[in-house]
């Protein structure tokens, strides 16, 4: 066998894929005659199994599983499987990689990749929609379009963004040398393009792609054509990806910050991120499991969901939510980190009320789970559920208003570096506030009868995940930019990305309150006459929203290309990642550093937040002893 | 201190200011909130009190998004960097107890408030009729992609395509799903509820006075390939004129509504229109067919399946779609209450139609 084909990459991968299929093919065929099933060979068969295994082969043939099978075999493993550590060039971007820096930088351009095509299915559908009745797509196109976005954009984008930015920065934020477990956070990594590509691929699918929103309520998903599976077994890569980065960063957090950063000298990132990854180890089982359900009823008539064979249609909906109404959160918590990062820097003030900040993360992930029901006020559920949802749902208003007012306490009085991450900050701030207070109505179940399935839902959503997470992201990629490349990005196309971003963002959604309050429902591809002036409005907003995206991608390519070079910390941060150079060395410090005060120590006359072993120590912050490197 | 001094100061007149501003564009945003037309006409005594509910709710959320982007913006305007502050930091606060507590506490007591009166309106809009006053039930059927009623008027039961309705007269809508999830909703009356295969759900309305006449009946649970087209019409009626209609169902209970059928019926412009009064699905909302213009590809090209075929198929199709289904579509999609929804004579009128312009 020719060397390419043993060693771990992509010829190997390649050809296990090969191998993968057919011995879906021999496990079809196998098993159907082995039950006398006429015809032997059975398309629909082979390529359910298909979904589930191939990927599988696929990363045992790039190499994701390696180690851990020379380990297991009683082989001695190879040290190069660790030493694949760093980017030497453009192609160790494309196999596993163990570097934390490496893995983010993965993560997050895999990610953005997925936000073009995601947005690219939004400017799809707001063609359709510019005017009644049936532009270029049918309904089943259609249906597909919005339920593609919308996976696409939270399982592909908005989660693993996250956990991208996270996997860069936050191992440096706490002082440690990698995550605590680099090879799974290798396998986390690989197991995001396979669940994107699947998504994807199943519009090539017989019946089209899958067409039952992300949503996938059962009945529907469990009788609608082959390319629903393409989400069911999707999700669940997507899933057990999220789920193994959470423990990851549990596990990094916990036990491998710095000597002297404790709980409470933690930047307010990686508190942000301890939550969500609390949230997602516990939450996200129940969507895999909603899917297994889904799975075993198409595949094998299990009937879960089949009214008429005892089955309960509610069920599904309770499962799914009780994941996906924390998954919200998931969304949201990381956005809370990144803002109070850069508000702080730029702002040059203390975070206002820091404990406050990180208990009311706390409260949010423990309220979090106890207000799932509240996307089920006219299921048909019992009625009584309602009422204690109806109340928890507003009450999660509170931690989230503490840290709006202490964001806004942060601001005042500090010296404010209006530049595009703060400008994407403050965006967020009001925005984001917006979404809060539909959210809040929301709450309210008389008027959740009349709108719910409306666009007032679909303008809610946009302002929390678009104004909300999706401005934090831009304003953390455009902070991280310098740290992650070592370049600097092009300050005045940022500033033009934000104002276009800004203005068409509103221009879009927030019509969408109005259309839905007078009555036009969601995921239509067709619609009454009386929304054609709002609609035609909103479409020629969302297309100027989705040429300004372009900007950014520009400004990007073009400044990680020859952009100036970056200062290791052009922004005076306190926090450790700005300590060393841009980009950081290969195992971040080249000595461990000692943390000795606050991360957000801004006007305290020589306040230091870490010390490096060697480097003369300034005093800690509030003191004025003057002590001396051990 | 790094601080220098009065010009990076907070101003008290800063504070009044902004204070002044705040509650200038609090006033702005409530009337402008309250101005817009947001709601589709009130036609049942339950969308008044939801109407008011979020009359409420903009009175009491508007401050709320004044406050963060006023401090925003003279943040902003106030303490923004200024040409030779690039070295400088703000004071080293810390936080603050007390304005801890503050909004912590305010926010808590306006939800409770918000939810409580939530509360009151939900059971308001929801309470059966007082003893006494007579409610009716109509059992509402949602399958792939249409609605039906069924009534039951002093012990006659009939059903119906359509939704009609006496005004003033409360009605309990007790609905049920033959396939997937639907939501039966008229959004001139507020209520919705989702239609569920296996369980029976409810909701109550009563129609006012202004309610007379046609109003949409929306389905807004995603249900497949033609939930965007699964409208009907909800028709309220006066008593009278209700009554009237209940008669001529049980007198006839085969009947097809529609009253009165023109002479000469127009079968390219049923094909391409269907027929509004019993909400009859148009057929070229899903299928394609050269003669009438249609392009769509919901179903199949009725140019080709249909070629070659004799009027009893063709009849067979349009009243039994499960009988036969063209190579490469689902069972299911297309409604099978054209022998409802049709009178007879326009049956028989289509099938002439297509038989002619598919055998050219």
């Amino acid at each position: 066998m020719p060397v390419a084909l043993r060693a771990p990459g992509w010829w190997r991968a390649l050809a296990y894929i090969v191998l993968g299929i057919a011995f879906c093919y021999g496990l079809s065929i196998g098993a159907r005659a082995l039950f006398g099933y006429d015809p032997l060979l059975d398309g629909e068969s082979v390529l359910r199994i298909s979904l589930i295994a191939v990927p599988f082969f696929f990363l045992v043939g790039l190499g994701c599983f390696d180690y851990w099978f020379y380990w297991a075999a009683g082989r001695p493993t190879r040290p190069e499987d660790h030493s694949g550590h760093g980017a030497y060039s453009w192609k160790d971007y494309f196999r596993p990689n163990t570097d934390h820096k490496v893995i983010g930088i993965q993560y997050v351009v895999t990610s953005f990749f997925f936000l073009f095509v995601g947005g690219l299915l939004a400017m799809l559908m707001r063609a359709e929609l510019a005017a009644p009745g049936r532009q270029f797509v049918d309904a089943n196109t259609f249906n597909g379009l919005f339920s593609v976005h919308a996976s696409l954009l939270i399982f592909l984008f908005v989660i693993p963004v996250f956990a991208g930015l996270a996997n860069f920065v936050l191992p440096l934020m706490i002082g440690a040398p990698d995550m605590g477990f680099p090879r799974l956070n290798a396998l986390s990594y690989w197991l995001l393009p396979v669940a994107g590509l699947m998504m994807l691929l199943s519009f090539a699918a017989p019946g089209g792609s899958f067409a039952s929103g992300w949503t996938a309520y059962a009945p529907l998903s469990t009788s609608a054509p082959l390319g629903q599976e393409f989400f069911t077994v999707g999700v669940q890569f997507a899933g057990a990806s999220s789920i193994a980065t959470a423990l990851n960063f549990l596990v990094t957090i916990i036990t491998m910050r710095a000597p002297g950063m404790s709980f409470f000298r933690l930047p307010l990132l990686v508190w942000a991120n301890f939550s969500t990854s609390l949230l997602v180890v516990i939450a996200t089982p129940f969507i895999a499991a909603s899917q297994f359900f889904v799975l075993l009823d198409r595949g094998l008539q299990f009937n879960f969901f089949n009214a008429g064979k005892g089955g309960d249609v509610l069920m599904y909906q309770h499962v799914f939510w009780f994941y996906s109404h924390p998954a919200v959160y998931i969304m949201m918590l990381p956005s809370f980190g990144i803002i109070s990062e850069i508000l702080a820097v730029k702002a040059r003030k203390p975070i206002f009320g820091y404990r406050m900040m990180a208990f009311s993360l706390l409260a949010i992930v423990v309220l979090g789970f106890t207000v799932w029901a509240h996307h089920m006020f006219v299921s048909g559920m019992q009625p009584w559920i309602r009422i204690p949802m109806m109340i928890t749902t507003a009450i999660i208003a509170v931690p989230t208003g503490i840290k709006i007012f202490s964001w806004l306490a942060t601001l005042w009085r500090g010296v404010l570096h209006l530049d595009t991450p703060m400008l994407f900050a403050l965006g967020f701030l009001t925005m984001f506030t917006c979404g809060g207070i539909s959210g809040v109505m929301l709450a309210m179940i008389p008027l959740t009868i009349h709108v719910s399935d409306t666009y007032f839902i679909v303008a809610h959503i946009h302002y929390v995940l678009f104004g909300g997470s999706l401005f934090t992201i831009f304003a953390g990629v455009y902070y991280w930019f310098p740290k992650m490349t070592g370049r600097m990005y092009d300050e005045r196309l940022g500033r033009l990305h934000f104002w276009l971003t800004f203005v068409f963002f509103n221009l879009t959604f927030g019509p969408m309150h109005i259309i839905g309050v007078q009555g036009m429902p969601r995921r239509v591809s067709d619609y009454a006459q009386q929304f054609a002036t709002w609609n035609l409005f909103i479409s020629i907003s969302a297309f100027i929203l989705g040429l300004s995206s372009l900007i950014f991608a520009y400004n990007m390519i073009a400044s990680w290309r020859g952009g100036p070079r970056a200062v290791a910390n052009p922004w005076r941060a306190l926090t450790l990642e700005w300590q060393v150079s841009s980009p950081p060395p290969i195992f971040n410090f080249d000595a461990i550093p000692t943390v000795v005060g606050g991360p957000y120590e801004y006007g305290v006359p020589g306040a230091v937040h870490g010390v490096f072993k060697g480097a003369e120590v300034p005093a800690p912050a509030g003191t004025h002893a003057t002590t001396t490197a051990e | 201190m790094p601080q220098e001094s009065t010009p990076r100061r907070e101003r008290k007149r800063t504070v009044q200011q902004m204070v002044l501003v705040g509650v200038i564009a609090s006033a702005a945003g409530i009337a402008l909130g309250l101005s817009i037309h947001w709601f589709p006409p009130a036609d049942s005594t339950q969308a008044d009190k939801v109407d008011t509910l979020w009359d409420v709710l903009i009175i009491a959320t508007v401050p709320v998004f004044v406050l963060v982007t006023v401090v925003v913006l003279f943040s902003v305007l106030e303490f923004r960097m200024r040409p030779g502050e690039e070295n400088l930091d703000g004071p080293p606060i810390h936080g603050s107890t007390r304005l801890e507590v503050i909004w912590t506490a305010v926010p808590a007591i306006l939800i409770v408030g918000l939810v409580t009166y939530a509360y009151i309106v939900l059971h308001d809009i929801e309470k059966a009729p007082a003893a006494g006053n007579p409610e009716r039930h109509v059992a509402v059927t949602g399958q792939q992609f249409t609605w039906s009623f069924a009534y039951n008027e002093g012990g006659k039961k009939f059903t119906s395509a359509q939704l009609y309705l006496p005004v003033g007269e409360s009605v309990k809508f007790d609905v049920g799903s033959k396939d997937v999830i639907h939501d039966f909703w008229v959004p001139d009356f507020r209520m919705k509820i989702d239609a569920v295969p296996g369980i029976t759900t409810h909701y109550r309305i009563t129609p006012k006075a202004s309610a007379i006449g046609n109003h949409d009946i929306v389905c807004a649970e995603l249900c497949g390939l033609g939930h965007a087209f699964m409208r009907q019409t909800a028709h309220v009626l006066s008593k009278p004129d209700f009554d009237k209609w209940v008669q001529s169902k049980i007198a006839k209970p085969a009947a097809t509504a529609g009253g009165a059928q023109p002479a000469t019926i127009d079968a390219k412009k049923l094909f391409t229109e269907g027929n509004p009064d019993t909400s009859a699905t148009a057929c070229g909302t899903c299928h394609t067919l050269a003669d009438a213009g249609t392009t769509a590809t919901t179903g199949p090209v009725l140019d080709k399946v249909l070629k070659g075929k004799d009027a009893a198929f063709i009849k067979q199709s349009i009243l039994q779609p499960s009988a036969v289904i063209a190579p490469g579509y689902q069972d299911g999609i297309m409604p099978s209450n054209f022998g409802d929804t049709l009178s007879a004579e326009q049956v028989d009128a289509l099938v002439q139609y297509l038989s002619k312009v598919t055998n050219k």
